[in-house]
């Protein structure tokens, strides 16, 4: 039979529990650190470069720019945790160890952290669409579906990364994939300025991030232009969500089981 | 009582590339006993125990575990086991009550059961003074004691350990001995590895001595040691020059003998008769002491537990 890997969701629901109850503790101070710096870019790139940017994509700059950057958050939220997060947890302090010699199975410690880090995504997205709110920049009601977006696009990240610990499983090796992974995401996704007028092998680079459809989808939910062309964005997440999940399970799976 | 077997490993082998850890072991561990693992550094003891707990792939043969095979039913074993593994692996995030009631989760212990477990546990560790407190601060014996009892929060029919008392202070050993008598005489099964001699003499009904992926003996520690080495030994210093001349003038006073290093090893019929006859030899540096696990090892290896 083909079996590709062992999960038992009330499992994999507790791994996401311990993972919520040491965050209980800590909250404030790491939701305020992440606040800070969508917040600075939002100020800085928003506020300064928009006095010289009119407009863009017929809209004022920092309306362009700010759905962007809660897409953002929640990019970097995942990915830090289930790089950093993740691998410190199964590492150093031995906790995927522990947690495998009870019933749960290293798909179900796997996936809870992935799914921990999914739900970080989703906090710290929905935290900055909060602030862009009281700002005067979310302009329509569909912005309500931001959150399961942001949700979706955090898994995506969140396996993306686990992922990357399976093929590199070295803590140096995330600087590696932050600056070569996440932070060109980060500037060529579209969140700073649209990539049409760009060339067409970037356009086809582009199409390959996921950042740059949860952008997509995002910023027309905030400013109230959907269009059922965002199915096919979010059809493209769905999708590699369905392949990257699977793939991360199976490489933590062969770095965990010896 | 000691009859059903609850651990059965039969030619038991582990491979990781390339690398044999365990050769093909056979062995059986009985309800309510204490069961041990003995041998030095990489003999294999945590990759067999491993197998058992279904953390680590059977690379040959096969374990059944409460009569379950541990490739079938891995989940069903895990749930009626308790774990100690080699490494300090408490949640380092969590307090003292939330580590063992963060485990019970994964055990499906409904939360009102589990805090009343996890308060008689801490009770039955002296440890429920610290239940609020991170596990850091902890002393490295509490820590122990504290993996052990979150080990224990399933009610387990087979608690394994795997080296429980490394690293601690002999005072810290002796508390955890004492609980784990404890447990044994409570009826819980205890499959435990080690390499310290004292440990298993404290607490093994029987074991099984482990050298480089095999199991080279087993049987009481009373019964290995009656078998390899008789009830004493004399240790000759600086015996093994002359080894060949002395035994051949107490061959018949003894049942065997062993050189290693610079040390002749004699098991005597009778120690204080063999002891006046090397007197006679003019030997100094003699010592008649009672037969040991470690000259049981030292015997089947020619080394010392310690030296490997
Ligand atoms: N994950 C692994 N990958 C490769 N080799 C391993 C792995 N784990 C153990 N080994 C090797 O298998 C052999 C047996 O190791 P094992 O840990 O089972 O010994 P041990 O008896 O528990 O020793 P110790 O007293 O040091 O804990 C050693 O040679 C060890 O290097
Ligand atoms: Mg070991």
């Amino acid at each position: 039979m083909f079996r590709l890997v062992d999960i038992a969701p009330p499992l994999v629901w507790q791994v996401f529990r311990r993972n919520f109850t040491v965050y209980r503790r800590t909250w404030m101070v790491s939701m305020s650190f992440n606040f800070i710096e969508p917040l600075l870019y939002l100020a800085a790139m928003g506020i300064g470069l928009g006095g010289y940017v009119s407009s863009m994509e017929g809209m004022p700059y920092l309306n362009f720019l700010a759905p962007g950057l809660t897409v953002s958050s929640a990019m970097f939220a995942a990915a830090y945790e289930c790089t950093y997060g993740s691998y410190v947890r199964m590492e150093y302090q031995k906790i995927y160890d522990a947690i495998i010699a009870t019933p749960a199975s290293a798909g179900d410690v796997v996936l809870g952290d992935m799914l921990w880090g999914s739900f970080k995504s989703l906090l710290y997205g929905s935290v900055i669409l909060l602030v862009i709110l009281v700002l005067g920049l979310v302009q329509s009601p569909w912005a309500l579906l931001v959150p399961p977006v942001l949700w979706l696009a955090g898994l995506t990240f969140a396996a993306m990364s686990m992922a990357w610990i399976g093929l590199v499983p070295n803590i140096d090796s995330f600087n590696y994939y932050f600056s070569l992974i996440v932070t060109p995401l980060f500037l060529l996704s579209g969140i700073f300025f649209p990539l049409t007028g760009l060339a067409a092998p970037v356009l086809a680079i582009a199409w390959f991030s996921p950042l740059y459809h949860a952008v997509q989808v995002v910023r027309s939910l905030v400013n109230g232009n959907v269009s059922p062309a965002l199915w096919g964005d979010v059809l493209w997440l769905a999708v590699a969500t369905l392949v990257l999940v699977p793939l991360a399970l199976r490489l933590m799976h062969k770095l965990l089981v010896k | 009582m000691h009859t059903e077997p609850v651990i059965e490993a039969c030619d038991l082998v582990k491979q990781y590339k390339g690398i044999t850890a365990v050769a093909g072991v056979d062995f059986q561990v009985c309800r309510g006993e204490c069961f041990g693992l003995l041998g030095p550094n990489g003999a294999g003891k945590s990759s067999t125990v491993k197998m058992i707990y279904c953390f680590s792939p059977v690379t040959g043969g096969t374990i059944k575990v409460l009569g379950m095979d541990v490739r079938e039913q891995p989940r069903q074993i895990k749930a009626r086991l308790g774990v100690v593994a080699q490494e300090n692996n408490l949640d380092p995030e969590l307090t003292v009550m939330q580590n063992l009631l963060s485990y019970a989760g994964f055990y499906g212990i409904p939360p009102d059961a589990a805090r009343q477990r996890a308060q008689e546990l801490l009770n039955f560790f002296e440890l429920a003074d610290r239940a609020g407190q991170k596990v850091d601060t902890l002393s490295g014996g509490m820590k122990r004691k504290l993996t052990i009892a979150r080990g224990l929060i399933n009610n387990p029919d087979i608690l394994i350990l795997d080296e429980p008392t490394t690293g601690l202070d002999p005072q810290a050993r002796h508390m955890v001995w004492q609980r784990l008598n404890n447990l044994r005489d409570r009826g819980v099964t205890l499959l435990l590895t080690t390499h310290y001699l004292d440990e298993a003499h404290q607490l093994c009904d029987r074991l099984v001595i482990m050298y480089g992926g095999k199991i080279l003996e087993q049987g009481t520690p009373h019964e290995l040691v009656a078998k390899h080495i008789g009830s004493e030994v004399v240790e000759v210093g600086r015996g093994s020059a002359e080894a060949g001349s002395i035994i051949g003038q107490v061959a018949q006073l003894i049942r065997g003998h062993l050189v290693v290093g610079d040390i002749l090893y004699l098991y005597p019929v009778d120690g204080r008769e063999l002891m006046r006859e090397l007197g006679r030899l003019r030997l100094t540096r003699l010592s008649l002491r009672p037969g040991t696990l470690e000259d049981v090892f030292l015997k089947l290896t020619g080394k010392g537990l310690g030296e490997v």
